[in-house]
């Protein structure tokens, strides 16, 4: 013990701390979010009853009292815990204001709040379940392939590079750049908004798996030409152009020219 | 730096001093290859040839030197590219393609960017390049259209340069669908299709230009030889075309002190226009290299492989056919079957008719404006845009056209970027491109007619100076003060064209005058293009006004007043000069000493 008091006011100590207390947060941080969904997924009684007053407080105004639906929200029956965990998790639900589509925003639950409703929700009839972590595995998955599936089922909104892209009156396919591999997973068995479902019939979850391989590769990937510019493709390369490289070249000629007096 | 001479093409006295080694070895070099090639008559006649100086003379300058850096760094790139549309499986270093089946031609591409040494940079900067030759080319054909260089006699070189916009085009097209990535796939589709559109002939051509069905196995090969041959030879034959045209018939220049129209005022080839070209070049050169290494451009490795049944949101092409996708865009979906014929109208029109009629109204533009303003002299000294308000609002009118269908182009862009509704947005710009050109003509024709306003102003009283002083009276004036000479020349080289006389429907013996439709036309044109002209004083008018404001500028604030105030408070303004009184107030000064 000596060893320690002796040393315990040495300035190192404090960087130990700091690696010992953000070690710890990190691991249990991880613990915790990584234990969630499967934990949401069983749904205990006093989970469903929590869920339901937090529906009714939250939620009815527009779904409805028994989540039937009204004029102003779709029936969540049937809608299943992977919606409402995508829905207010990503924070587009409760809806802000109304417009062209629910937009992403921080959410308003926490963890335990969403997992609540989310049981509450699927005890009401059976819909897709919140992906168990095993699902969401996609370590080892071939993300060429993954990148195939992408330009075929998800380029032609998400676009190429997964920067999002617009859709007709006011609505969009938000840009994949942020997901999460858990969001992914959902929004394609819920397909949210103007999404289309790709349910596990249509899209195997080990295709699931190398796509969200994909997004995570595009979402990691370094930009080996230098500056990005969005990767929105030629708009923005020729907004550049005129913008940037154009003014430099006719500066360039008025400075030579100015010279000349 | 030497004084700029009037055009005087003669290298000077070539003798060498005797001692010199330099020189001496210089003069021996010189010698030596006259005897051989006769030379030196030839570069001794151009060396010294004359150049004015402006600096939008040099945006053609851009547009060539940019050329030069896609020819280099083109050569580099047909080492490594491949134009095979022959299927291969990628096995190269960007690891999200691996195992996937693409064209031998993406693959080739995909090499040049990850396993080519210095192959992303070269290929950015070919990109690069390319972008800003074309930019060059239409901001150098603005500089000209505005300036009436396009006037008689070079009529010829403006419709050279018209080709050379299409053949830039055409070259920019060809290589953007030449890596056989997701983009150029798509855009060879449409390009398909527009080819389709064309009303009876439309799917043989299609099918002449694939070889068959789409995509086939020939469109990378044939688009292959079109942009590392064909387009390229032509451009540079119509360059060299386009540059001997500027040196037989010389450049043109702004009227200015000494400058007339069968003159040329500036610096001499050798040495100040080798200094300034070549180090311009280098300055186009390293800002192309500089963003070819900071900026991607086109990574081809993220949008993946064309196949006809995949398309990628924000498909785009490059900003040069950005109008024509635009144009596209923003058509009302008609469609018409005519005997059995379907005619896709949504197509053809836009973008087959409108191109159509912009580049042959480009085309036959001088000839037009020459016709309808009777003006058939040379012309060697170029036009202020203000002084043609016309031209000035039509040249605005097209850019304005021009840019709604760019943007449109870019919808889905817009649209995502600034949170908007696409139909809505749509049918904003399918508005604006019927309203907005008049608009954008009308606005453009009363700022040049109000900048002319205050050249002639400017002419009759000087400009003014913003010393205000008080008149003994009290009446508060402005000074005005007389121009200087650079200024003087340049508003005083406006020239006046006279609106053509209305023609007569017979002759005074009543025989009727049957080109009557032709002349009321081209008299009422002429109305419509110099109608509203303010006209230049006479230059009697001139030199007195000049001659007034230099009188005004005389008048100054006296020190009288403030010392005699308490003496004689005559009037309410003080004095200005009372006679026997020194004039000025160096005089006064002078006179208490």
């Amino acid at each position: 013990m000596k060893f320690l008091s002796a040393r315990r006011r040495n300035p190192i100590v404090a960087l130990f701390l700091l690696v010992a207390a953000l070690g710890l947060t990190g691991i249990s941080y991880s613990v915790v979010t990584t234990a969630k969904p499967a934990e949401a997924a069983m749904g205990s009684q006093t989970q469903v009853e929590e869920g339901k007053k937090l529906y009714l407080e939250g939620c009815s105004s527009c779904h409805g009292m028994d989540a039937e639906g009204t004029l102003n929200g779709p029936t969540l029956i049937g809608a299943g815990a992977a919606a409402v965990h995508f829905q207010v998790a990503t924070g587009r639900m409760p809806l802000a204001a109304p417009g062209a589509q629910a937009v992403a925003k921080d959410p308003i639950y926490n963890v335990d709040e969403i997992a609540a409703m989310s049981a509450y929700i699927a005890s009401l009839a059976p819909g897709p379940a919140i992906p168990t972590a095993e699902d969401l595995s996609y370590e080892g998955a071939d993300q060429a392939k993954g990148g195939e599936l992408f330009r075929i089922n998800c380029a032609q909104c998400h676009q190429a590079a997964g920067g999002g892209g617009a859709l007709t009156q006011g609505k969009y396919a938000p840009s994949l750049m942020s997901a999460t591999p858990q969001e992914i997973y959902e929004a394609m068995v819920t397909g949210p908004q103007s999404m289309p479902v790709f349910s596990n019939e249509t899209l195997p979850i080990s295709e699931k798996q190398e796509i969200t391989a994909y997004i995570m590769a595009l979402q990691d990937a370094p930009s080996p030409g230098g500056l990005a510019l969005g990767r929105l493709g030629p708009v923005v390369e020729g907004l550049f152009m005129w913008v940037a490289v154009f003014t430099a070249l006719i500066a360039a000629a008025v400075w030579i020219g100015i010279k000349a007096r | 730096m030497s004084n700029p001479t009037v055009n005087t093409n003669s290298l000077g006295d070539s003798e060498t001093k005797a001692g010199d080694p330099i020189e001496k070895i210089g003069g021996a070099t010189a010698t030596y290859v006259d005897q051989r090639l006769g030379s030196n008559r030839f570069l001794g006649r151009n060396l010294g040839k004359v150049f004015p100086d402006h600096w939008s003379f040099m945006l053609g300058e851009i547009a060539l030197y940019s050329f030069i850096v896609v020819l280099l760094t083109g050569t580099y790139l047909t080492l490594f590219y491949n134009p095979s549309m022959a299927e291969v499986i990628y096995d190269g270093s960007y690891v999200p393609l691996k195992g996937v089946h693409m064209s031998d031609a993406y693959a080739s591409t995909l090499n040049i960017s990850f396993d080519v040494r210095g192959g992303l940079l070269i290929r950015q900067m070919h990109h690069w390049a390319a972008l800003i030759f074309v930019a060059a080319v239409a901001v150098h054909m603005f500089r000209v259209f505005f300036t009436g260089a396009f006037r008689k006699p070079r009529e010829f070189n403006w419709i050279v340069g018209v080709a050379l916009t299409a053949l830039a085009l055409g070259a920019g097209f060809t290589g953007y669908s030449l890596p056989d990535d997701l983009l150029s796939g798509t855009g060879l589709q449409i390009i398909r299709g527009i080819l389709q559109s064309i009303p009876l002939v439309g799917t043989w051509a299609a099918f002449l230009v694939f070889g068959g069905e789409f995509p086939g196995d020939d469109i990378i090969p044939r688009l292959y030889s079109a942009h590392i041959l064909l387009i390229p030879g032509l451009i540079l034959a119509l360059i060299t075309v386009h540059l001997m045209m500027v040196w037989t018939q010389k450049h043109t220049q702004f009227p200015g002190p000494g400058r007339t129209n069968d003159n040329v005022v500036g610096y001499p080839l050798l040495p100040v226009y080798m200094a300034k070209a070549g180090g311009f070049f280098f300055v186009v050169f390293g800002i192309i290299a500089l963003i070819g290494g900071l900026v991607t451009i086109n990574p081809i490795w993220i949008f993946g492989p064309y196949t006809p049944d995949q398309v990628t949101a924000g498909t785009q092409p490059d900003w040069y056919i950005g109008w024509l996708d635009g144009a596209l865009r923003l058509m009302p979906n008609w469609e018409s079957v005519i005997f059995g014929f379907t005619f896709s109208w949504n197509v053809l029109i836009p973008s087959v008719i409108i191109p159509g009629i912009l580049f042959t109204g480009l085309a036959l533009y001088p000839f037009l404006e020459a016709w309808a303003t009777g003006d058939k002299r040379e012309h060697n000294l170029l036009d202020r845009p203000r002084n043609a308000p016309v031209r000035t609002g039509i040249g605005v009118m097209a850019i304005v056209f021009y840019g709604i269908l760019w943007i449109g182009g870019g919808n889905d862009i817009v649209a995502t970027a600034f949170d908007l509704s696409i139909n809505s947005l749509s049918w904003t710009l399918r508005i604006m491109l019927i309203i907005a050109p008049p608009i954008a003509f009308v606005i453009t024709k009363r700022i040049c007619l109000g900048l002319q306003r205050r050249d002639r102003d400017k002419l009759l009283h000087g400009y003014e100076s913003g010393r205000v002083l008080r008149l003994p009276h009290g009446e508060f004036i402005e000074v005005h003060l007389p121009l200087n000479e650079k200024e003087l020349a340049v508003i005083s080289g406006k020239e006046d064209l006279r609106v053509l006389p209305a023609p007569a429907k017979a002759d005074p013996d009543g025989v009727k005058n049957k080109m009557y439709p032709v002349q009321n036309l081209r008299h009422k044109l002429s109305v419509f293009f110099l109608g509203d002209n303010i006209e230049k004083p006479s230059q009697a008018e001139i030199d007195a006004g000049q001659a007034h404001a230099a009188h005004g500028a005389e008048l100054e604030a006296p020190l009288h007043e403030y010392e005699l105030l308490d003496q004689d408070p005559v009037g309410h303004g003080g004095v200005l000069h009372h006679p026997g009184m020194a004039k000025t107030n160096q005089e006064q000064i002078d006179q208490r000493q």
